[in-house]
């Protein structure tokens, strides 16, 4: 048995050097993480100020200072008028806060659905878990006063949250356990899966609304374009408690999506609890996507464009991807909510149409440059 | 450190498997060889508990496998797997840095750092720390996550474990060597080393024991020299191969 001779260069221990340059190199890019995710709060701050300021009733710079310091307990000389205080406080302040709250879950399910699908092009909307929502809600929606005649009308906002949420859960099983193969999610699969799943819902939906009245009908439909029209303080009550839970638990299986991106037996064989991190994500992700789209329609692409955005700037670790995507995401809902009751106002633009026009091309783009990878 | 008793595993109702005994000492480099379809690479996949078999049961360091809790045994065990499926574009640094996890309560970053560039400069890639991943060639990746599993386990054999499903099939002639002796090192510090091997004359150099399978049963086991004789591997392979002696090395090719 021939036995090579121990070389010199064989050591355990490396050149101080080259482990300097290493930390060096991790100090660098922590750093310029913070800048960055600190950039990502200042767009959200400024998207949520243009958010409240603009609009048929616009507030000056002044006043919205006053405003802000009044809020802050403090006193300002200039007054703050009666009805923009009231435009702000109870009709911009409450969309607002609904709009980063659904913009943050959408691009955090998103981010963590990539994460455990392994492939950039899982969107809970593209492969039907937003349609599976949709249908819970709906079923609510039409149904709910037929199944249950008599239930007080202030637990219907609750119902249609759970509702929804049992249907996005729903979906992301099937969806998951369909795109199974010898233990690996295969991305055509996942793809076709969620496009009978978007097809099921959808057919099953439409096939609700013909027991629908005709103002059930307008709302269903208004309401499958996405919309943030008609948040109450109430409803942002329901949404926050289900979105701060996945917000917080999610981030924490960063480290084990970004195992389970190197394939599922080599995350168990780093010693992670993998069937642990798959139910959490797919758990808390339907949650906040029930939540979301239970109180605001079927609002697509979110999911898609924010992580991608985020892993072109940063890379694809999870311990940054998540954080980063619910700023971007809380960002780019808000300023979508902007642009969709500005430009043909004083009617309002399903928010929904938006966020397709912007990712309908995206996710093409991003088809077509992951084509090559993923052919048999 | 690593044993398996009469293992079997059915699949489609064909026997994969059919009772196979392993065992696998610290200090030596074990090999498995045998022909495409013979169980290799489903022999590893059961001895590193990837799947369950229908019978027999698999021990390291005297444990049954699912004994272990899962971040105890990752201490002391690395496996590599045949290829990955990572197709994001994380960098070369960040792949092996994975490879710390098990470490991750530690606090000990210096210590992370340390470990991933002695484990690069094991696999001749120090230089490619900011490399993107999805742009390295077969062999380059192999060589990652062969730094990764080093930087999982640390460089000195002792008391650990590494187990491999063909880490050469993409590499050049150098780096196929430079691998083996990565492994052979790590077994002469007293490490148990794995590996599901294609070529025979690498495995003739740098392992002490083989298992050669046949068709999911054990033709050989025990020392290199005695279980690679031409006649056994002509049966394993179903073609005959012949041996030549070049300076005291022995040398096969099919003929």
């Amino acid at each position: 048995m021939p036995v090579e001779a121990r070389d010199s260069s064989w050591s355990s221990v490396p050149t101080a050097d080259s482990v300097a340059s290493m930390r060096d190199r991790v100090r660098r890019r922590r750093r310029s993480r913070l800048w960055k995710l600190a950039l990502l709060v200042a767009l959200l701050l400024g998207a949520m100020a243009a958010g409240l300021t603009i609009g048929p009733v616009r507030i000056d710079a002044r006043e919205f200072g006053a405003l802000l310091l009044d809020w802050a307990g403090g006193s300002s000389a200039t007054a703050v008028s009666e009805s923009s205080r009231l435009v702000v406080e109870q009709i911009r302040l409450p969309r607002v806060l609904m709009g980063a709250l659904i913009g943050a879950s959408l691009a955090v399910a998103g981010a963590a659905m990539q994460g455990l699908f392994r492939n950039p092009l899982a969107d809970p909307g593209l492969i039907g878990i937003s349609a599976g929502a949709a249908l819970g809600a709906v079923g609510v929606i039409v149904l709910g006063h037929r199944v249950f005649p008599h239930f007080p009308p202030a637990i219907a906002p609750y119902l249609l949250a759970i509702s929804a949420f049992l249907g996005s859960f729903v979906a992301t099983v099937v969806i998951y356990r369909l795109s199974l193969h010898d233990g690996k999610p295969v991305v055509a699969t996942m793809l076709l899966a969620g496009v009978a799943v978007n097809a099921l819902a959808g057919a099953l939906t439409a096939f609700l609304t013909f027991f629908a009245t005709d103002q059930q009908v307008r709302d269903v439909t208004f309401w499958l374009l996405g919309s943030l029209g008609g948040t109450t303080w109430m409803k942002v009550a329901i949404v926050t408690p289900c979105v701060l839970v996945g917000l917080t638990l999610i981030p924490l299986t960063g480290r084990a999506l970004n195992a389970l991106l190197l394939g599922e037996a080599e995350a168990m064989h780093l010693g992670f609890d993998i069937a642990r991190t798959k139910t959490l994500v797919i758990l808390f992700t339907a949650l906040m996507v029930g939540a979301a789209v239970a109180f605001s329609g079927v609002i697509g692409f979110v999911g898609l464009m924010v992580p991608h955005v985020i892993r072109l700037a940063a890379g694809p670790d999870h311990r940054f991807l998540l954080p980063a995507s619910a700023v971007l995401g809380a960002a780019l809902l808000v300023t979508a909510d902007l642009v969709a009751r500005c430009v043909v106002a004083p009617a309002e633009l399903p928010i929904g149409i938006l966020t397709a026009v912007l990712g309908a091309p995206f996710f093409l783009w991003l088809l077509l440059r992951t084509k090559a990878a993923w052919q048999p | 450190m690593i044993a398996g008793k009469k293992i079997k595993v059915v699949r489609n109702e064909r026997p994969i498997l059919g009772g196979v005994d392993f065992r696998a000492r610290p200090g030596q480099v074990t090999a498995i060889l045998g022909a495409n379809g013979a169980g290799k690479s489903t022999l590893l996949r059961v001895l590193c508990g990837e799947f369950t078999p229908e019978e027999g049961e698999v021990t390291f360091d005297g444990r049954v496998l699912t004994d272990w809790s899962p971040i105890e045994l990752a201490k002391r065990r690395a496996v590599v797997p045949q290829s990955s499926a990572l197709s994001f574009p994380f960098t070369v640094a960040e792949v092996v840095l994975q490879g710390r996890a098990p470490h991750a309560n530690s606090h000990e970053r210096t210590a992370d750092e340390e470990a991933a560039i002695a484990a690069l400069e094991a696999v001749d890639l120090a230089g490619a720390l900011d490399r993107d991943y999805t742009t390295l060639s077969g062999g380059e990746r192999q060589r990652v996550h062969l730094a990764r599993a080093l930087a999982q386990i640390g460089l000195d054999g002792k008391g650990k474990a590494l187990m491999l499903d063909e880490p050469t099939s993409s590499l050049d002639l150098r780096h196929q060597h430079d691998v083996l002796r990565v492994l052979r090192r790590f077994a002469d510090s007293g490490g148990c080393a794995v590996i599901v091997l294609h070529d025979l004359n690498i495995c003739a150099r740098y392992a002490d024991k083989v298992l050669l399978m046949h068709y999911g049963r054990v033709l050989g086991f025990g020392d290199a020299k005695a279980v690679m004789t031409p006649e056994w591997l002509s049966i394993a392979y179903g073609i005959r191969v012949e041996a030549v002696d070049h300076g005291g090395t022995t040398f096969f090719f099919a003929s």
